[in-house]
C-alpha cells in the first residue's frame, strides 16, 4: 500500500506550504525585532565613536564602552560637529553622518561616483578630536573601526573591530594591548607626507616608544589581519588629509 | 515518582558520557575545532545549540508523519536553518555585543552534524516529549566537551578565563608570568582541539573499558 506522502502532488504541495510558513515566521521575528536591532546598532557607532576620542569605561586592561543609557546625552556633550566632506574639501554638517554606511559609500566611489566622507569634531579636556571611520578587509571578513586624531594628524584614539578574524588571534585587534598601541603615532611622515602605521613584526620597538616610525607591533598569528587593519589606514585615512590641511592653514 | 522516568532520565544523561556525541559518536567535530579558542563562545553555543536541537527535534517529530520521505532532509534543514537565524536575530536584538563576538559561530550550527543526525535517528521515530529530551540531552553532551575543550584552550592560550585573566598578567610579569610562564600560543589554533577532544576520548575510554572497539 503506498502512503499518500509520497505522491509528487502531495511533496509538491508540502513544499509550497513549508516555504510559506517558514517564510512568514522568519520576516515576522525579523520585522518584530528589526527596530531593536537598529537602535542597537545607531548605539554601537555612537559609542564607538566615542572610544576612539577616549570616552569610555576601560579599566586598567580592558575595552568598555560607555553604558548604552547615557550614550545619547554622551554624545550630544562632547561631539561637538558632524562633518561630511566630498569633493576632498567641500565641507557641510550633517547632524545624523553618524549614520552614513561607509560600506555604501565605497561602493559609490568603485562605480566612479562622488564618496562622503563622515568626519566627527569633539572636544574634551580643552582638545579637539577629529574621528574618521574607516573600514576594511581582514583575513576572513571586514575589519573597520574609527580613528581620532589632533589637527596634525596624530592619533589620539583608535577602534576596531571585526566581523569574523579568528578569536585569540586575528580577533585581538579589538583587545585594548593593541589599540592602545597606536596612540600618539603619526599618520605623516617627517616630510609631511602621509604615511599611515604599518602593522610591523620587526619594527624594532615592541614597547612602541618611537611614535614616529610608522609602524606598531603586530599580533602573533595575525599577519593577514593586521595588514588588513594597516591597509584599511592607509587607503582610508589618506581620503582625509586635503581637509586636515586646510586646518593647518 | 520523579519527574522523569528511568527511560527519560536515560536520553538525557546517556549523550552526556556513554554516548557523547562528539566523543564517542564522533559528531560536530568541525565546530568544536572552530569556536573552543574561548569559554564564552563555548558556552553560548551550547545554549544556543540546547536551543535549537531541543526545538529542532520537537517540531521535526510532531510533523514526523506528515513529511514527505523524498524530500525529509530539505525539511529538516530548513528546520534548523531556521531556528539559528531566530537565534541570531534574538541575540542581536537582546545580546548585541555577545552576538557580535560569535558571529559566524551561531551560523555554523547549521553545519552541525548531530543536530540532523538527532532529527534523523531520533525525532522522525518519537513523541515529542521523548525527541524534546533526546536533543537537550544531546545538545548538553556536546557542549559539556565544548566547554571542557574551551576551558582549557583559553585557560592555556590566553591565560585567561571569560576574558578574566587568572594566571596574571603577561605585560606586566605578573602572576605565574612573573616565573617565567608564557601562554600557549599553539592552544589558540584548531589543531590544538583536536588534540584536547582526543586526549578526552582516551581519558574516557580508559575510565570505562567498554567503550573501547575491538
Amino acid at each position: 500500500m503506498s502512503n499518500k506522502t509520497d505522491s509528487n502532488v502531495y511533496t509538491l504541495l508540502f513544499a509550497i506550504g513549508m516555504v510559506v510558513v517558514v517564510g512568514a515566521l522568519l520576516a515576522f521575528v525579523a520585522q518584530t525585532l528589526k527596530p531593536t536591532i537598529d537602535e542597537n546598532k545607531r548605539i554601537e557607532k555612537q559609542q564607538n565613536i566615542l572610544y576612539a576620542m577616549g570616552v569610555n569605561e576601560n579599566d586598567e586592561s580592558s575595552a568598555i564602552f560607555i553604558a548604552d543609557k547615557v550614550v545619547g546625552a554622551e554624545f550630544k556633550k562632547y561631539i561637538t560637529k558632524q562633518l561630511v566632506i566630498t569633493n576632498k574639501t567641500n565641507v557641510e554638517e550633517d547632524a545624523q553622518a553618524y549614520l552614513i554606511d561607509v560600506k555604501k559609500e565605497q561602493a559609490q566611489a568603485k562605480e566612479g561616483k562622488e564618496r562622503r566622507l563622515p568626519l566627527f569634531v569633539g572636544e574634551k579636556d580643552g582638545k579637539t578630536y577629529y574621528v574618521a571611520p574607516i573600514r576594511g578587509k581582514g583575513l576572513w571578513d571586514a575589519v573597520w573601526g574609527y580613528v581620532a586624531m589632533n589637527e596634525k594628524m596624530v592619533v589620539q584614539g583608535a577602534y576596531f573591530d571585526h566581523k569574523g578574524e579568528t578569536a585569540g588571534l586575528g580577533a585581538n585587534i579589538k583587545e585594548r594591548y593593541f589599540m592602545d598601541d597606536f596612540i600618539g603615532e603619526h599618520l605623516l611622515d617627517a616630510s609631511g607626507n602621509f604615511a599611515g602605521i604599518a602593522i610591523s613584526k620587526s619594527n624594532g620597538d615592541p614597547l612602541n616608544k618611537d611614535k614616529t616610525d610608522n609602524e606598531v607591533d603586530a599580533i602573533a598569528g595575525a599577519t593577514i589581519t593586521g595588514d588588513g587593519v594597516a591597509a584599511m589606514i592607509k587607503s582610508e585615512l589618506k581620503l582625509y588629509v586635503p581637509y586636515f590641511k586646510t586646518l593647518k592653514n | 515518582m520523579g519527574l522523569l522516568s528511568k527511560k527519560d532520565r536515560k536520553l538525557i544523561l546517556d549523550p552526556l558520557a556513554d554516548d557523547n556525541p562528539i566523543t564517542i559518536q564522533v559528531l560536530g567535530i568541525c565546530s568544536a575545532l572552530a569556536i573552543t579558542a574561548q569559554l564564552k563562545a563555548s558556552i553560548v553555543m551550547t545554549i544556543s545549540v540546547i536551543f535549537v536541537l531541543g526545538l529542532g527535534n520537537v517540531v521535526i517529530s510532531l510533523i514526523r508523519n506528515i513529511i514527505p520521505s523524498k524530500i525529509r532532509i530539505i525539511v529538516q534543514l530548513t528546520v534548523v536553518a531556521s531556528l539559528v537565524i531566530i537565534v541570531d536575530q534574538v541575540l542581536k536584538a537582546f545580546s548585541y555585543q555577545l552576538s557580535k563576538e560569535l558571529g559566524a559561530f551561531i551560523g555554523l550550527i547549521i553545519t552541525n552534524c548531530i543536530i540532523m543526525g538527532r532529527f534523523e535517528a531520533f525525532a522522525l521515530g518519537n513523541g515529542p516529549w521523548k525527541s524534546f529530551l533526546d536533543g537537550v540531552g544531546n545538545a548538553l553532551g556536546y557542549g559539556i566537551i565544548l566547554i571542557i575543550v574551551g576551558f582549557f584552550r583559553e585557560l592555556l592560550g590566553s591565560g585567561t578565563l571569560l576574558g578574566f585573566k587568572v594566571l596574571g598578567d603577561p605585560i606586566n610579569k605578573t602572576g605565574l608570568y612573573a616565573i617565567g610562564y608564557e601562554n600557549n600560543g599553539f592552544m589558540l589554533l584548531a589543531p590544538m582541539a583536536l588534540i584536547v577532544v582526543g586526549i578526552i576520548i582516551w581519558v574516557q575510554r580508559t575510565r570505562n573499558k567498554a567503550l573501547i572497539e575491538d
